[in-house]
């Protein structure tokens, strides 16, 4: 690594090396029963120099091919784009962030075998004609980052994930249930997934019809990661942003939200996945306040996005399916306010709640409008949830929904490794429903 | 330097050594360019080139997998790989028999497109922007190419060898004009087998796109409810790719008793106009190839013919344990995943409908082109329009925003009253299934009219 830096320092004025490896074992259950363990060795190297000015970028598996590997980064300087920042020097004071637990690696198999048995067993202990497939995953990734202004990043990350999707059929009527966690640590906790799941098909025993027309709704925290998270993550793109193509970017400061609304993105949580203590760039990780009391508070910027927009990085520079770096959220939390779940559900007489809206993400999302299928949600009626509701469309838009929220849950939690929200319970969607 | 024709031979002598009912190795090298523009600006072009390579083994129903891109310690990868599949074993093996092959299928000459100067490609990307950023209002774009070359070695311990090359291109493009706060896109896309002159010449269509952005900045949202829609093709192949291939794939079903009963054959999905048909074996098409990732050869198969269900698509387990025959539709989306059933080039037959016939009679309803996406969850679909018109009084009417159209596929197949006769095949689109995405395929259809659609909107 060292040496292909050297060489790169010789034709270009800022080079920089980016290593990862990877190794990651995941045990699969399909249909009730084990069916594949697997193990992933990866490693790619990635060189960006800065040469005439002008960014050149090259990545390989092959770490014995360095030559390749300039010859490739020259190529491509030559049509690149002009570099607008300088590289950061490698020496700075990184955060400590504790994101590696040997635990993990020391886990045995059959201890993830017997993880993935308990998952299956307490669910099909309440629904025994439910069929599971579940997935019980450990791995460790290794990043170094070094470049030409001196010193290096280093740091390993452990991950453990489990997680388990249960499907029940009754003729062509099909439910739908999941529920997934993620660490550094191992986890061992599977009651924590098997009550989320169990608790879904509780409420979706029975069915319910909604009729076509603007209705109250609660989107529980995986329904606002369905529904609402993918439009605020390009808005608040620094990249979107100098583009003119966000809908907030000229709006900083301003209530455009409602005031109850407090949103981050956080790389610095100790033991989450999503969590380093830097970014792909060598830039030191930090806490990032998107909106703060309803108000637009800032955007995550990489080096090259920041140094266009005259503004500096947010430490937010990834490099995900091994492209340049470019700006890409780490964690989004929403804090959680002081309402239950309960008290939400008690204060509608005629409403919505929407725990998956499939398809939600495939629209404009520039605009914030969103549009999907309620794959999993229920009905309330004068405060009670009286059964799940299907061959729904539900569609609004992102800026209108949040900003009159009725109430914040006070049920934060994480759904996959980069959203952590509560629930969050909105005056009015528009539901549109065969009936 | 490592080389897959040398970790081949060392895999191929080994192979047979192990203490399993089936193994196999499938070893890759593959070649990438990318060139991306957000804005005015060149945003990102690169090379990228990998080697790698997995083994998969079989124990009494258990599989084990490893997948490496460090050839220093193959013996043991392939021990583990047999030591996980013991560990995950408890059932009888099952898999249909394929004849052992031995082959070698090149890409045709010329057609790696990897190797074009990246000056050629980004000159012709730089007139597109030219003709996007002529527009007025448009506030940003977004253009993306992308080709690569991957050659595949396969190896199983009956015997097979078999080489195969495949190059792949892809083009999208956005437009996003603004005004005031509002955003509007608008986007098309384009795919080939490394056949680079299909990007070539789009001039006109992007001059379109960027009007059609602007144009959707006046437009209303459609009200929500039930319409008659009548699909373009393009939005068709992604209708049929979502609302029917995916329970096509017996993957879902080979252990799922309740969905088997569902989804019997011979049971009536549609009305006796309807066929759907996967084909990898259609010349040049990008979810085409000559074997499998299993190395089962390319098959035709109907899915759907006379409106019944009369087939699907299979993997050599699926096949076996479900008694049907096999497809040949195992893939994998790189070597860093075990092969599972996926499609191929998927499409509704042409029927004698021309476009006139299918909106004619139509008093308020929707047409909906090009596409953005889709999803499903089995039972139920959602695909989103990248252009959508009212037609109202059997003419096509004002623009209006795009749509999210959603159906059942016990309900939708039926409710497509009206096939036309112009298939088209989109080759724009890949398809995700568990992590494996972007898989190179194609979807097709002739226009179609479905009655009673569920549309989202204010």
């Amino acid at each position: 690594m060292e040496s292909i830096l050297a060489q790169a320092q010789k034709i270009a004025e800022q080079a920089e090396v980016f290593i990862a490896t990877s190794e990651e074992m995941p045990v699969q259950f399909e249909a009730n029963r084990l069916k594949h363990i697997q193990s992933k060795q990866s490693s790619h190297i990635a060189l960006r120099i800065i040469r005439n000015g002008r960014i050149g970028y090259a990545i390989t598996t092959e770490l014995d091919r360095s030559r390749d590997l300039i010859a490739a980064a020259v190529e491509t300087a030559e049509f690149g784009t002009k570099a607008a920042f300088e590289l950061p020097s490698l020496t700075l004071a990184y955060p400590q962030i504790e994101v590696f637990d040997p635990a993990v690696e020391a886990v045995p198999l059959e201890d993830m075998v017997n993880l993935g048995q308990n998952l299956i067993d307490q669910v099909r202990g309440h629904s025994p004609e439910l069929l599971c497939d579940a997935e019980v995953t450990k791995g460790t990734v290794s990043v170094r980052i070094l470049n030409s202004h001196g010193g290096q990043v280093a740091y390993q990350q452990s991950i453990f994930a489990l997680g388990i999707e249960g499907q029940l059929i009754r003729d062509t009527d099909m439910l739908f249930v999941g529920e997934g966690q993620s660490s550094c640590h191992p986890l061992t906790d599977t009651r924590a997934i098997t009550e989320v799941v169990i608790r879904q098909l509780e409420l979706a025993q029975n069915q319910a019809s909604l009729p076509t027309k603007s209705l109250p709704v609660i989107f529980t925290p995986n329904g606002v990661a369905s529904a609402l998270v993918s439009p605020l993550m390009a808005a608040f793109n620094g990249k979107t942003v100098l583009e003119g193509a966000s809908p907030i970017g000229e709006r900083l400061g301003e209530p455009v939200f409602d005031g109850k609304l407090h949103l981050a993105d956080d790389p610095t949580l100790a033991y989450r996945p999503e969590s380093r203590p830097a970014d792909d760039e060598g830039m030191p990780s930090q806490r990032t306040p998107l909106i703060a009391e309803g108000k637009v508070a800032s955007f995550i910027y990489d080096l090259q996005t920041a140094a266009l927009a005259h503004t500096r990085s947010t430490g937010n520079g990834g490099r995900d399916h091994g492209g340049l770096p470019h700006p890409t959220p780490s964690a989004y939390v929403i804090t959680p306010g002081k309402t239950t779940f309960e008290e939400m559900v008690g204060d509608i007489r005629e409403g919505i709640v929407i725990e998956h809206l499939m398809g939600a993400g495939q629209g404009n999302i520039l605009s914030g409008d969103f549009s999907g299928n309620v794959l999993l949600g229920y009905k309330i009626e004068n405060g009670k949830i009286v059964g799940r509701v299907k061959d729904t469309m539900v569609s609004g838009n992102v800026y209108q929904v949040l900003n009159k929220i009725s109430a914040i849950g006070s049920d934060a939690r994480w759904v996959g490794s980069s959203v952590s929200t509560p629930s969050l319970y909105c005056p009015s969607v528009s539901v549109a429903s065969k009936y | 330097m490592a080389n897959i024709k040398n970790a081949g031979e060392q895999l191929a002598e080994l192979l047979n050594r192990q203490q399993a009912d089936y193994i196999e190795a499938r070893l890759e090298e593959s070649q990438i360019s990318h060139i991306t523009y957000r804005g005015k600006e060149l945003e990102s072009i690169g090379k990228a080139n990998s080697i790698g390579g997995n083994v998969r083994a079989l124990v009494n129903g258990g599989w084990g997998f490893t997948s490496f891109n460090s050839f220093t310690d193959l013996p043991n990868r392939l021990t583990l790989a047999v030591k996980q599949a013991r560990l995950a074993s408890g059932n009888e093996s099952k898999l249909s028999p394929v004849a052992a092959v031995t082959d070698t299928k090149t890409v045709a000459q010329g057609s790696n497109s990897v190797n074009i100067p990246l000056a050629q490609k980004k000159q012709l990307l730089d007139e597109y922007q030219e003709v996007i950023w002529k527009t007025p209002k448009i506030q940003t774009s977004v253009i993306a190419y992308g080709d690569s070359h991957r050659k595949t070695l396969f190896l199983s311990s009956p015997g097979s060898h078999i080489e195969q090359e495949r190059a792949d291109i892809t083009l999208r493009l956005t437009a996003v004009a603004t005004e005031g706060s509002e955003v509007q896109q608008s986007g098309f896309s384009l795919g080939s087998r490394g056949d680079f002159t299909v990007m070539q010449g789009l001039h006109q269509q992007v001059a379109d796109m960027s009007r059609r952005a602007v144009e959707l900045l006046a437009a209303p949202r459609a009200k929500g409810g039930k319409y008659t829609v009548v699909l373009d093709p393009v939005l068709a192949g992604v209708f049929v790719h979502e609302a029917f291939g995916h329970l096509s794939e017996s993957d879902f079903l080979y252990e799922n008793e309740r969905l088997r009963e569902v989804m019997v054959l011979g049971r009536t999905f549609g009305s006796s106009e309807l066929a759907i048909v996967d084909d990898a074996t259609w010349p040049d098409l990008r979810g085409s190839y000559q074997y499998d990732d299993e190395g089962v050869p390319a098959h035709k198969t109907y899915l759907i013919r006379e409106g019944k269900l009369v087939g699907r698509l299979h993997s050599r387990e699926t096949a076996a344990k479900m008694e049907e025959p096999l497809t040949g539709n195992a893939r994998a989306v790189n070597y860093r995943y075990p092969p599972i059933v996926r499609m191929t080039n998927t499409y509704i037959e042409p029927r004698a409908a021309s476009f006139n016939d299918l909106i004619g009679d139509i008093k308020e309803g929707i047409y909906a082109k090009n596409w953005y996406g889709g999803t499903t969850s089995m039972e139920m679909f959602t695909f989103s329009a990248g252009e959508a018109y009212m037609i109202r009084h059997g003419k096509i009417a004002e623009a209006i925003r795009p749509v999210t159209l959603t159906g059942n596929v016990f309900d939708t197949l039926k409710n497509i009253d009206a096939i036309g006769n112009d298939l088209d095949m989109n080759q724009g689109g890949g398809c995700g299934k568990g992590d494996q995405v972007p898989l190179p395929v194609s979807n097709g259809s002739p226009h179609i009219r479905i009655r009673h659609c569920l549309v989202g909107g204010k």
